[in-house]
């Protein structure tokens, strides 16, 4: 289970933010765009096991 | 010539009753300037009525129909819609129909993953959530605007023109007879959503509008769940669209969901689709059982808000000013709120007890709270019916989480409407005093309840007025003597109240209230030691405190909240 670290506002704000980049980035790029934005989290993790966790939450229940 | 229905509504539960058209004196010729006229009986013109009732101004309710609400509408009144229509009195039969609830489940891919229970705290008199169809709220508010004796209840009256004065407004009224004038010092528009008067004054809303439009069928099925809020998210029957379940009285189920991108709400309500979906979300929540539809609606999530609440003599309530989201149930207890703020200040103004300039403290405040509603509740309807595909997506990435992983399941909140907090009124006076206050109650604030005993508790022991709590020891000092006489003596209408920590049989006359408080509990509540006392103002929200009050204070707190001086 991945814990939870930010408050609700947090959640929110980045819910939001995140939303508004992917419309931001268009339909034929949005994919990219996320790809993109998950590799620079990954890299600010800077933990492959972390990261590894984290994949294998996102790709559970698709 | 305005022709309103003259047969009941149909409905499988509800007995509508006709309420006859009657020439009014401004028909035989008697035209005189009246203090208010509410227009539009809805729930939130009804208690703008009762209320302004109960703090002696005489009203005129004009009502275009000549029967309630046609269809349950708004079913879910909160703990402060319930708080204030026991303040105004009139609590009683919507215990006794309601339904109260206090938590709600989610389900996605059939499995349970969120559930909330709200917040409730055993000094709450009343659930978090009370469940009862609009037809009972309007038809209870009706008998109590009746018993008032002083409103003039209008029914197939409906208003087709206003013209603006410098100190009163011309309303143009058509009925069955024929069209009259009714110049009145002060209009309260609580004509809905559709408001004529905001379309007459050309009052523009600013907010936005979502995408998505829902249905909303009510009917009577034999469901053996309880009284919860049941949301089911992209159920297989209505692909990335989501369903909300909510029990009524009288075996009335509320049954909501999401059309498809694109349907209109005419293909929505044709007889077979609808019953197809209605078995669909019968059968999803395992309750395959015939039913009966009573009424089926259409609706879309609007976060709306006209920028100041007043329109020369023209004061704007409820959806009249404000289109809110239904998710988190803002509307009806939005408006009772925004009622709750307005009448006592303009009965205030009405009968020289505060200038006219407490009328802006109204539109500041509620202004204030529907703008931070169309923030907050904006946040639930971009979950709930999301406007864009980047919203849709992260939408599906949380619901996707949820089976596995609870750190995003906070997003599914619902956020039902709660009682706002004026902490920046202009009514509210000596801030640091109020700082110095570790906990309680703090100015703005709406009061708390405190459970005083078996079915007692403080809000139930409430006369209509500020309240003056003063908190004592086991006697009062000559100073608080003095500064109940003084609290007493205000032009105002103040109730004095005495939290007595000890002795307070020996105190019973030197107030208009005094409770025994010996376990502390109602000290506790707001933080008071002996010598504190609060200023509560008639909606029941804190204006002033301290931790020692004298009788200048208490004076110049009082002249604040009436808007006769500045706070300094």
């Amino acid at each position: 289970m991945l814990v939870k670290k930010f408050a609700n506002p947090q959640l929110e704000e980045t819910y939001d933010l995140i939303a508004e980049a992917i419309d931001k980035a268009g339909p034929d790029k949005q994919a990219l765009f996320l790809a993109k934005l998950a590799l620079a989290l990954a890299n600010m993790v800077g933990d492959p096991r972390e990261v590894t966790r984290a994949v294998e939450a996102a790709l559970r229940d698709l | 010539m305005h022709q309103p229905e003259t047969q009941p509504r149909a409905s499988i539960f509800y007995d509508y009753k006709i309420h006859p058209f009657a020439r009014p004196p401004e028909m035989a010729g008697k035209v005189e300037t009246v203090p208010v006229v509410v227009v539009g009986a809805g729930p939130i013109g009804m208690l703008t009525a009762i209320e302004l009732a109960r703090f002696g101004v005489k009203s005129i309710l004009l009502e275009s129909e000549l029967q309630v609400s046609h269809g349950s509408r708004a079913i879910v009144l909160t703990r402060r819609s319930m708080e204030i229509l026991q303040h105004a009195g009139v609590a009683g039969p919507f215990l006794k129909k309601g339904l109260q609830w206090s938590q709600g489940r989610s389900y996605f891919r059939g499995r349970e993953v969120y559930r909330m229970v709200m917040p409730h705290d055993e000094d709450d008199r009343f659930l978090p959530g009370l469940n009862i169809q609009q037809q009972y709220i309007e038809e209870y508010l009706v008998d109590a605007v009746n018993a008032t004796g002083m409103v003039d209840f209008r029914w197939g009256s409906k208003v087709v023109g206003l013209t603006q004065r410098a100190d009163h407004a011309v309303l143009r009224v058509d009925t069955p007879d024929g069209e009259y004038d009714l110049p009145a010092q002060w209009v309260v528009a609580a004509d809905g959503g559709r408001s004529a008067i905001r379309r007459m004054l050309d009052l523009r809303m600013e907010g936005r509008s979502y995408p998505g439009n829902f249905v909303i069928a009510d009917i009577k099925c034999d469901i053996g769940l309880p009284t919860e809020r049941l949301c089911h998210f992209d159920p297989a029957w209505n692909p990335g669209n989501n369903v909300l379940v909510h029990r009524q009285p009288e075996g009335i189920w509320r049954v909501d969901f999401r059309l498809p991108d694109g349907e209109t709400a005419e293909d929505a309500l044709e007889p077979t689709l609808l019953a197809r979906r209605i078995d669909s979300v019968l059968d999803m929540i395992g309750q395959k059982k015939p039913w009966t539809l009573d009424w089926a609606t259409v609706y879309s999530a609007n976060t709306l808000t006209l920028p100041d609440f007043r329109a020369g003599r023209v004061l704007f309530t409820g959806d009249a000013a404000h289109l809110l989201p239904i998710f988190g149930v803002r509307g009806a207890n939005t408006g009772f709120q925004d009622c709750d703020d307005l009448a006592w200040k303009l009965a205030f103004v009405m009968r020289g007890l505060a200038p006219e300039k407490l009328l802006e403290s109204y539109s500041q405040e509620r202004v204030q709270a529907a703008r931070e509603i169309c923030a907050e509740g904006g946040k639930s309807t971009r979950f709930m019916t999301p406007p864009t595909p980047g919203f849709r997506l992260m939408r599906d990435a949380v619901l996707s989480f949820s089976l596995s992983e609870t750190f995003a399941n906070d997003l599914m909140h619902w956020r039902t409407s709660r009682p706002h907090d004026y902490s920046q009124s202009a009514l509210n006076s000596f801030r640091n005093e109020d700082a110095a206050f570790v906990g309680g109650v703090a100015c703005g604030a709406p009061m708390r309840n405190v459970k005083l005993g078996p079915d007692d508790y403080l809000m139930d022991r409430l006369s209509p007025g500020f309240q003056f709590i003063l908190f004592a020891d086991s006697d009062l000092t000559s100073e608080q003597k003095t500064l109940l006489a003084a609290a007493k003596a205000a032009s105002a209408p103040v109730n004095t109240i005495v939290v007595a920590a000890a002795n307070a049989k020996a105190m019973q006359g030197a107030a208009d209230l005094v409770i025994a408080d010996s376990a502390g509990r109602v000290a506790a509540k707001y933080a008071a030691a002996p010598g504190a006392a609060t200023l509560i103002r008639p909606d029941g929200h804190v204006c002033a405190r301290w931790l020692k009050a004298d009788v200048a204070k208490f004076e110049m707190a009082l002249a604040v909240a009436c808007a006769k001086k500045e706070a300094a």
